[in-house]
């Protein structure tokens, strides 16, 4: 294992988060807010002090870099960067408990938007920014944005393939053009265009630039921290709907858009994953309208309140306007498998995605036709071309990983003696980065209720969906650190 | 630049590593992801799995936005289709293909005008006409030309109680009785660019530069053999062999080519002149060998298709005290294993046909003082470069002496019109002058001016 090599870039990331965590310090000034300001101040003072040490202690590394060194830097460079986030939230007194200020952090980082708060509001502006911007650096990921910045020299090897694959979900990541750096460029700027027009939107709709700043944030990254209590129920209907069509939009796979840019509207237009993403949306607004009709005044209301709902949860974002958690049960588990489904491939959301499911469902089939036909030789086509077996094997790998980390939490979760509902609930949210749940950890609730225990349970669950499983599991193989002196001498 | 590599075999692997090292955007096409796979990992490149002469999966490279398009699969068809193809998908792209079939060869530059090909290699005759070099010119290892034949590196092997061992070099011209310059060292693996305190040990690798009449006084004053080899063994009837044994039989060289495969014995014996002696059998039985005359010919070149069986045939071949011994390398990556072994000198037709492309490539990416001719030395551990001054080079006129130059690089030689000299801290360099910078691997210099400060 090169230490030196993953001490240089976690040095690196600690020195971004320093740069990112400034404008909340300026905001904070802005305000006045004493412990805010005390709270940044020392948070950036640690974290610069840690960074440099670090850089001066690895400064001389060699770049022998491979797929393991990759899965360990991105799993490290994640908890890394929440711990050293979380610090605001505790030397400033806001957050009193660190498991707390560390859950928060995770939520924010991961784009889950779980909140252990039980009065937002009550945080200072400076705060409130800082938990919306991870969300929005979290969404397209950390080690992507830093590979746009890199000199070339070192984002031009291979390795820089695993940070991508470890980062961006999805079965089946690929380089948008031939350069790393370029890739990553490409998809930031994408980002970048669509949370302005996202806040231009906000904004003609008469929403406050602060509170459109911070829910643009959380709309781009599909996170869903709100700065009000009632998350955005309290905004007009016009802000909620264009929050309704940017989730929808962000859950879509950012390689679309850059094909639009290429001006090939006929790929887009025939993309299988995203074709089956419309009809999932489509279908499930249209199911939950039928079903909760009579629960609010108009149709109008009825059709907001459902697309809304829905879109909150198929891109994992968790913002609400109304509480679904009075619908009918029906709705309800709807909404629950919809969590499971998340939306794109390559978008900033997270779950099972949809490009996952239409593997599965693809293999399945076949492999029900073969037990008809035993001889029978078939491949799996995606957009007409064929996934590969090793594809599919990951796929399904992942599948058993994913439902085996989610049965065990629950378990270990259960030891809080809350309700059946409110533990499954919680880690299929937290899993799948999504948010609120239902019964204790509803859209009006918040996981304050849960133990230390259970909020670390929740942590990892939180890494481990936004990363995708492995990045984090790999961390507690004995075989990665096992041969470390081993493969440095190869 | 845009480029496509379309065939991700050693070659394509070889070119894959050079260009990404400098920068270029690459995509690469084969038909096996898994090779796919294993490049992406170790390199930033893209990976598109399919017949790169369809112009489905060209367009999926990316075929309009390219600059260059380098075919060097397996099938030398293929190759000639896909740069077709692309050609006819996007007119301006450049394209180089590899074609190695000998009955091409004749053909080679209507082929290339016919199919609008900016370059074809052809790695096994590049290969034949480097190991006939070191034929014709025997005592040193390995031999380059620069500025048209001018002016040569050759590397050579300091023997033991020779005449240099344990010679500063700012005493070297006093020893040689003539200029030539001591561009770089290899000492046990390790390559240093010297300067004149720098003193010279028995076993290191020395690489001189020197005008054509100047090295041929220096091998004599030094007691290095220049004699002509008259019977040379030529070890695998490849295609190598092949070109090797046409070009030395041309020359009046009796040439001995050993190959195991019957068939291809027959070929070879339709296709080469009567002079040829083609032996059908097995070059790695040393009753063969000896039955052949190992010990009484003057070169011995082990070209089989295994590099282990090369090797150890030149082994061989030292121990029977054959004067010259030339090992063909295809597979192993040039490493100290070679340096470790006495295995005379070392050719590589993969090398020689990515330096080539590589060449191309810069000259094509800056075709404004961008280098000429780039010749790797000492394993690529340090690379020779040629540049022609023009109007944007900086201290023209300037002498040596006051200009600043990089760590590790060293003017080694300036051409003015048709004299050619190594230079002194007086010299001086004018507009339209060909100058040879020698430099350790690795440094990208693109532009002459890369060299200065």
């Amino acid at each position: 294992m090169n230490y030196k090599m993953m001490g240089k870039f976690l040095s690196q990331i600690l020195m971004m988060e320093v740069i990112f965590m400034l404008p909340a310090l300026f905001i904070s000034i802005f305000d006045g807010e004493e412990p805010a300001i005390m709270g940044f101040v020392t948070a950036i003072a640690v974290t610069s002090l840690v960074s440099l040490l670090l850089y001066f202690v690895c400064r001389k590394s060699e770049n022998r870099f491979y797929a393991r060194e990759g899965f360990v830097c991105v799993g490290v460079s994640w908890i890394a960067i929440s711990l050293f986030g979380c610090l605001p939230f505790l030397l400033s007194g806001e957050i009193e408990k660190p498991v707390d200020a560390l859950f928060e952090m995770v939520s924010g980082f991961t784009t889950t938007g779980a909140s252990i708060l039980t009065d937002v509001e009550a945080l200072s502006r400076g705060m409130l920014y800082w938990r919306s911007f991870s969300h929005w650096l979290g969404g397209m990921g950390v080690l992507v944005f830093l590979l746009a910045l890199a000199p070339n020299r070192e984002a031009g090897s291979g390795f820089t393939m695993h940070l991508l694959r470890a980062e961006s979900p999805g079965p089946n990541v690929g380089k948008l053009v031939p350069k790393m750096r370029t890739t990553a460029r490409i998809l930031y700027l994408i980002y970048i265009f669509l949370t302005l027009l996202d806040f231009v939107f906000l904004l003609c709709g008469g929403m406050p630039v602060f509170d459109a700043v911070c829910t643009a944030f959380g709309t781009a990254g599909t996170g869903g921290f709100g700065i009000k209590n009632d998350s955005i129920a309290g905004y007009s209907p016009y802000i909620q709907n264009v929050c309704t069509v940017f989730m929808l939009l962000f859950g879509m796979n950012f390689s679309c858009y850059y094909l639009l840019l290429l001006k090939q509207v006929k790929a887009v237009w025939k993309d299988e994953e995203l074709r089956l993403y419309a009809v999932i949306v489509l279908g499930s607004i249209l199911l939950i309208v039928w079903n909760i009709h009579g629960y609010y005044g108009t149709l109008g209301e009825t059709v907001r309140h459902a697309a809304f709902q829905v879109a909150s949860v198929v891109t994992t974002t968790g913002f609400a306007t109304t509480d679904f958690d009075l619908w009918p049960n029906f709705s309800k588990i709807l909404l629950l498998m919809l969590m499971f489904v998340g939306a794109c491939a390559g978008s900033t959301a997270g779950g099972l995605k949809v490009g996952r499911v239409l593997l599965l469902f693809k293999n399945l089939k076949r492999n029900i036709r073969r037990l008809l036909n035993p001889r029978r030789v078939e491949v799996v086509r995606v957009n007409g071309a064929k996934t590969s077996e090793e594809v599919l094997r990951n796929t399904n790998t992942y599948l058993a990983a994913y439902v085996l980390i989610m049965m065990i939490s629950v378990l270990l979760v259960s030891v809080d003696e809350l309700s059946i509902p409110t533990n499954i609930s919680a880690v299929i949210s937290c899993f799948n980065n999504i948010g609120p749940g239902v019964d204790m950890v509803g859209p009006t609730a918040n996981y304050s209720v849960f133990s230390g225990f259970s909020k670390m349970v929740l942590i990892f669950d939180m890494l481990a969906g936004r990363l995708e499983i492995f990045p984090i599991l790999i961390l507690f193989s004995r075989s990665t650190w096992r041969n470390a002196k081993f493969s440095r001498k190869i | 630049m845009k480029i496509i590599i379309a065939g991700d075999g050693k070659v394509g692997l070889t070119l894959t590593q050079k260009l990404a090292a400098e920068g270029h955007d690459l995509t690469l096409i084969d038909s096996k992801q898994s090779v796919l796979d294993s490049s992406t990992e170790r390199y930033d490149v893209m990976g598109i799995q399919g017949n790169c002469a369809s112009m489905e999966v060209l367009n999926r490279a990316k075929v309009k936005n390219a600059d260059l398009l380098i075919a060097v699969t397996s099938t030398d068809e293929i190759n000639l289709l896909c740069c077709m193809t692309a050609h006819g998908l996007h007119p301006e792209i450049n394209t180089i293909a590899r074609i190695r079939n000998p009955e091409y060869g004749k053909q080679i530059f209507t082929m290339r005008e016919v199919y609008s090909l900016s370059l074809i290699v052809n790695p096994e005759k590049q290969a034949a006409r480097e190991i006939e070099r070191l034929i014709k010119f025997p005592g040193f290892l390995q031999r380059d030309t620069f500025a048209k034949s001018r002016v040569e590196i050759v590397e050579l092997r300091l023997e033991k109680g020779g005449r240099l061992c344990d010679v500063r070099l700012m005493d070297l011209e006093r020893v040689v009785k003539c200029k030539v310059l001591v561009c770089a060292v290899s000492r046990s693996g390790s390559v240093s660019i010297p300067d004149g305190n720098f003193i010279l040990r028995e076993g290191d690798h020395v690489f001189f530069t020197a005008t054509s009449e100047n090295l041929t006084f220096m091998l004599q004053n030094l007691g290095v053999i220049t004699r002509r080899a008259k019977r040379v063994m030529i070890c695998g009837g490849g295609r190598i062999g092949y070109y090797l044994a046409e070009r030395l039989a041309r020359d009046k060289v009796q040439v001995q080519l050993i190959e195991q495969n019957g068939d291809r014995c027959e070929e070879l014996a339709e296709e080469l002149p009567e002079e040829v002696c083609v032996i059908h059998g097995d070059a790695s039985s040393q009753f063969l060998l000896e039955s052949e005359g190992i010990d009484e010919c003057d070169a011995l070149v082990t070209m089989t298709g295994m590099d282990e069986m090369n090797m150890i045939l030149s082994l061989y071949g030292k121990n029977c005290k054959v004067p010259q011994v030339i090992t063909k390398v295809g597979h192993l990556e040039k490493s100290s294993i070679h340096d470790s072994l006495d295995l005379g000198s070392v050719v590589c037709p993969k090398e020689l046909c990515c330096n080539e492309i590589v060449r191309y490539v810069r000259a094509m990416q800056n075709t404004q003082g961008a280098a000429v001719t780039l010749h790797n030395i000492a394993d690529g551990q340090v690379e020779a470069l040629e540049f022609v001054a023009d109007d944007q080079t900086r201290h023209l006129g300037m002498p040596l002496r006051d200009i600043r130059l990089k760590k590790n690089i060293l003017i080694a030689c300036i051409t003015h019109g048709s004299d050619t000299r190594i230079p002194t801290g007086d010299s001086f360099y004018r507009r339209g002058d060909s100058v040879i910078i020698v430099a350790r691997g690795g440094m990208k210099l693109l532009t002459f001016n890369d060299i200065f400060e």
